[in-house]
Order: structure tokens, then C-alpha cells, then sequence
């Protein structure tokens, strides 16, 4: 399993902060961030345009990644929008 | 170097957070501190009250990782990095930054280059809460990315 986790606007905008899904949902021996994202896109509009929009940002394990990184079971994957800390 | 990072809804006391700076070590002569407060207005609107959210876990190593950076560029004694979460109030303090070093130059490049990079990389968010009762999410500044430049060169 892969533990998807959105936070701030994204978390109120689905009304999920984490999601579950399964690693048999994505095309085994090619699990990147960008088969998940196309696995949680196909959820619905609201999904898609966070899930693509331009300045979304992405963590596998608490690092940042991008649309080619390894996702495996086991992972947490998070995506959020630009940090406004400070 | 001595590294003190805390993520939680507590405040802080600056003098407090001076005193464990600048007792590290004699050989310190310098200790930079920055505290951000809560403003009562942005973008033209009053604002009653904030919420910070975070990425547990992900806040701190980011935070760890960027006084690294900074303990690699200049000679540091000690960091200490606090940053509130939860509802706060206009004036209340929401983040603390202090170097010390030897010198005075360090300590200020320093605070400001882990300043600049915390705002731009530690996920944190913030959601105004406006007089009228709108809540919005703050939008991130262009300016907070171009403060980068000059440590990039």
C-alpha cells in the first residue's frame, strides 16, 4: 500500500488528508510519481487539476520528488501546494 | 555546532532562547536573532486570526537540512529554529530564528539565509481568517523565491 497525503487548500479541496492506494493500481515495475498521479487523476476533475497544476509540489518519504521518482509499497507520497511559512 | 529545532503551538521566550545561544561557548560573539510576528492586516484586509498547518516529520528534516546548508557556508556555534502551528493572533509571535558565531557577519548572513530558504522549502501553510469572516489560504510570494538568488551565485 502507498499512503497519499494532501495538505493545506488540497486537503480541504478533496476533504481527504490521506488516501490509500493499493500498488497493484499501478503498472508494476514502472511505480513512479507520475503512475500514481495518473491512478488519482482518473478520481475526477478537482483531482486532476491538483494533481497537474503547474506549482503543485511533491515528497516520497519526506523528500522532494518529481514526476520520475520510485514509488513502492510502503511509501508516503504527498502532494501540496507552494509552502507559505515564516 | 548545536542545532535546537521545535515545531509546536507553544510560544517562545526570546531572552530565554539569547541566554542558550550565546552559553555555548566563549568563544561567542555574536548572536543574531529573528522573530516574525502575526500581522492585523494583508493584502489590504484586516485579519483576526491565523492558522499555520504542517507536514509533521517533513517540517523538521527540512529545517535540519537547511541549518546543514547554512553550518557549511558559515562557522556557527549554534542554531535554534522555532516555529509556531495552530490558530494565532495579530502581534503573536510565529517564528524564531538564532545564530550565533564568532563574529557578527556570520551570524547575520546566516539567519537570513536560513530565514529565506525556511520559507521557501519547510512545509508550512497559512490560512487568514479576515474580519468579514472569509478564510483564505495565503498565497506564495514570488519576492520569498527571488530572496534566493543571492545565496545561489
Amino acid at each position: 500500500m502507498i499512503s497519499v497525503r494532501f495538505f493545506a487548500k488540497y486537503r480541504e479541496q478533496l476533504g481527504i488528508s490521506t488516501f490509500t492506494v493499493a500498488v497493484n493500481e499501478i503498472d508494476p515495475g514502472k511505480s513512479t510519481v507520475a503512475t500514481l498521479k495518473a491512478v488519482l487523476a482518473a478520481k475526477g476533475d478537482v483531482w486532476r487539476e491538483i494533481l497537474y497544476a503547474e506549482n503543485t509540489l511533491c515528497a516520497v518519504n519526506q523528500d522532494l520528488a518529481g514526476d520520475n521518482d520510485v514509488v513502492a509499497s510502503g511509501d508516503e507520497v504527498a502532494f501540496y501546494p507552494p509552502v507559505t511559512g515564516g | 555546532m548545536d542545532v535546537e529545532v521545535r515545531v509546536s503551538e507553544a510560544d517562545f521566550d526570546v531572552g530565554a532562547e539569547c541566554v542558550s545561544l550565546s552559553s555555548k561557548t566563549r568563544q561567542c560573539g555574536a548572536v543574531v536573532q529573528f522573530v516574525g510576528l502575526m500581522r492585523d492586516s494583508n493584502q489590504g484586509d484586516d485579519v483576526l486570526t491565523m492558522e499555520l498547518e504542517h507536514y509533521p516529520g517533513m517540517t523538521e528534516r527540512r529545517i535540519f537540512e537547511i541549518i546543514d546548508r547554512a553550518d557549511h557556508r558559515w562557522p556557527l556555534f549554534a542554531v535554534t529554529v522555532i516555529h509556531r502551528v495552530g490558530i494565532l493572533y495579530p502581534q503573536d509571535q510565529i517564528v524564531f530564528v538564532g545564530v550565533s558565531a564568532a563574529h557578527r557577519h556570520d551570524a547575520f548572513q546566516a539567519c537570513e539565509f536560513i530565514m529565506d530558504y525556511l520559507k521557501t522549502e519547510a512545509p508550512f501553510w497559512k490560512k487568514e481568517c479576515k474580519a468579514d469572516g472569509e478564510q483564505r489560504w495565503v498565497d506564495a510570494r514570488q519576492t520569498d523565491q527571488n530572496a534566493l538568488t543571492r545565496w545561489q551565485s
